[in-house]
């Protein structure tokens, strides 16, 4: 706790006094996961860092979303393209809470079925996934049993 | 299985596979039964499948049930633009179960979502067909007194064959041997393979079909499709193989029987039709009693 009030080396963006910090984010994910988190439509201020230096990773990119504190299964999403990435719950300027994202058992509405064929690419049906391999992120279409591979994952 | 969609074939388990068979077979000695008296069957039929449409709708007229619905969407109001869910919803308040045919991948289940009756898949584009998966192991029952260790030989497409799919996985239930014969652009996907080799189940491929005939208690045809081939001259070559004529039925174990899910193109020689061996045109009358069996079971009478 004490460490994390001292300004450290790679704080290059701004610290933020409540919120969420999502660290560790490869760069070429960054815009994806702000796209799955919709952050295009809050309000509130965001902080967006990307092709930062990371000692884990080389490079890095880092969110910091003020006042807004993310429901497990949000924030779990972000797992499919940033599997790397780390949470980082803020309040009052310190860290409360740190752990790594986890790809949930079902993925639904945000990713596109690969299967041009399937009822959620023709009719207005939202997409439902069971993720089959955590590791390679592959996804079961829940209604034309189709698997989409990272590979070939599109984000709605 | 009462009041329960059947949308894929892993929606059932081995037990209720046999509760079908079970059933089905009650049927072939008594087809005609009056215990669908009151009750309204819809069939929509999104694309024609003439051979489906008709051993549903014969199941239910034997039990004494009621039909509704369409051969083909352009005759419903799906050519006016109406969606999946408000067909669905209209026609449920119309009869107590739903069966249904449909060119996209995955509107079975959708349906069966949206419908407060009970939803049996008549085949939804190239993924599921539950019940020709069922008359198929009925059929297989039937004329070898068994399921487990079978030795099966699948011949032709099975990499786009749906019914070879749902037939693999569900003969993995019963300890069977399978022998894959095709070319090598119309392999069984490794996603159906996995299957297999989850239960650890011996499998063989073939590019050569009369090696795999000696060793067969059920041959599955199936076939190729033109459409399949990215090069036409692959399927020039190809087409021709996987053909199964009288003298390539010189050494095959006795108890041998030829099944196709039909319709049929070239991919089994006329000659064949006479022998003792051919079992295609009774496995679709297997049919009328399989889906007899289901309409029972779901509606619970």
């Amino acid at each position: 706790m004490e460490q994390s009030n001292k300004p450290r080396k790679e704080l290059v963006v701004s610290a933020i006094e409540n919120g969420t910090v999502i660290d560790h984010i490869p760069t070429q994910s960054v815009f994806q996961v702000i796209h799955i988190l919709n952050l295009e439509k809050f309000d509130n201020q965001i902080v967006i860092g990307t092709n930062l230096s990371s000692s884990k990773y080389g490079k890095k990119g880092i969110i910091k979303v003020s006042n807004k504190f993310f429901e497990p299964e949000e924030i779990n999403k972000i797992a499919l393209v940033a599997p790397t990435a780390t949470l980082i719950v803020i309040k009052n300027f310190l860290v409360t809470e740190k752990k790594k994202v986890e790809i949930p058992e079902t993925i639904q509405k945000f990713v596109k079925c690969v299967n041009p064929n399937c009822i959620t690419n023709i009719e207005n049906v939202p997409t439902k996934f069971n993720v089959i391999d955590k590791e390679e992120s592959k996804l079961k279409c829940f209604y034309c049993e189709k698997t989409t591979e990272k590979k070939n994952m599109v984000f709605k | 299985m009462k009041d329960r969609s059947l949308i894929s074939i892993d929606d059932l388990c081995k037990e209720e596979y046999l509760q079908v068979l079970d059933t089905a077979e009650t049927f072939e000695n008594k087809p005609v039964q009056n215990i669908l008296d009151g009750k309204v069957v819809a069939t929509l039929f999104f694309e024609p499948s003439t051979r489906t449409r008709l051993s549903f709708e014969s199941a239910v007229n034997y039990l004494g049930g009621k039909v509704i619905g369409f051969s083909d969407a352009s005759s419903s109001s799906v050519k006016k633009g109406e969606s999946l869910k408000d067909t669905i919803l209209t026609v449920n308040s119309y009869s107590d179960l739903i069966v249904m045919r449909h060119p996209r991948e995955g509107s079975a289940r959708y349906a069966s979502e949206v419908s407060s009756k009970p939803v049996i898949n008549a085949g939804d584009g190239a993924n599921q067909h539950p019940t020709q998966c069922l008359l198929d192991l009925y059929s297989i029952r039937k004329t070898q007194g068994k399921l487990e260790n079978l030795d099966i030989v699948f011949v032709g497409d099975l990499k786009y064959g749906r019914t070879v799919h749902s037939l693999v996985i569900a003969m993995t239930h019963f300890n069977c041997r399978f022998h894959l014969v095709s070319p090598v652009e119309l392999k069984l996907p490794s996603s159906v393979k996995s299957h297999i080799k989850e239960k650890k189940l011996e499998y063989y491929q073939y590019t050569d079909l009369s090696e795999a005939i000696p060793k067969a208690d059920i041959i599955y045809m199936t076939r190729i499709q033109r459409e399949r081939f990215s090069d036409p001259i692959e399927y020039e070559k190809v087409k021709d193989s996987y053909v199964l004529s009288k003298n390539l039925l010189a050494d095959c174990k006795p108890n041998m029987k030829i099944l196709h899910p039909l319709p049929r193109v070239n991919e089994i020689n006329e000659d064949v039709d006479s022998l003792p061996q051919a079992y295609y045109f009774q496995q679709a009358q297997n049919g009328l009693f399989v889906r007899q069996a289901l309409l029972k079971l779901i509606l619970g009478v």
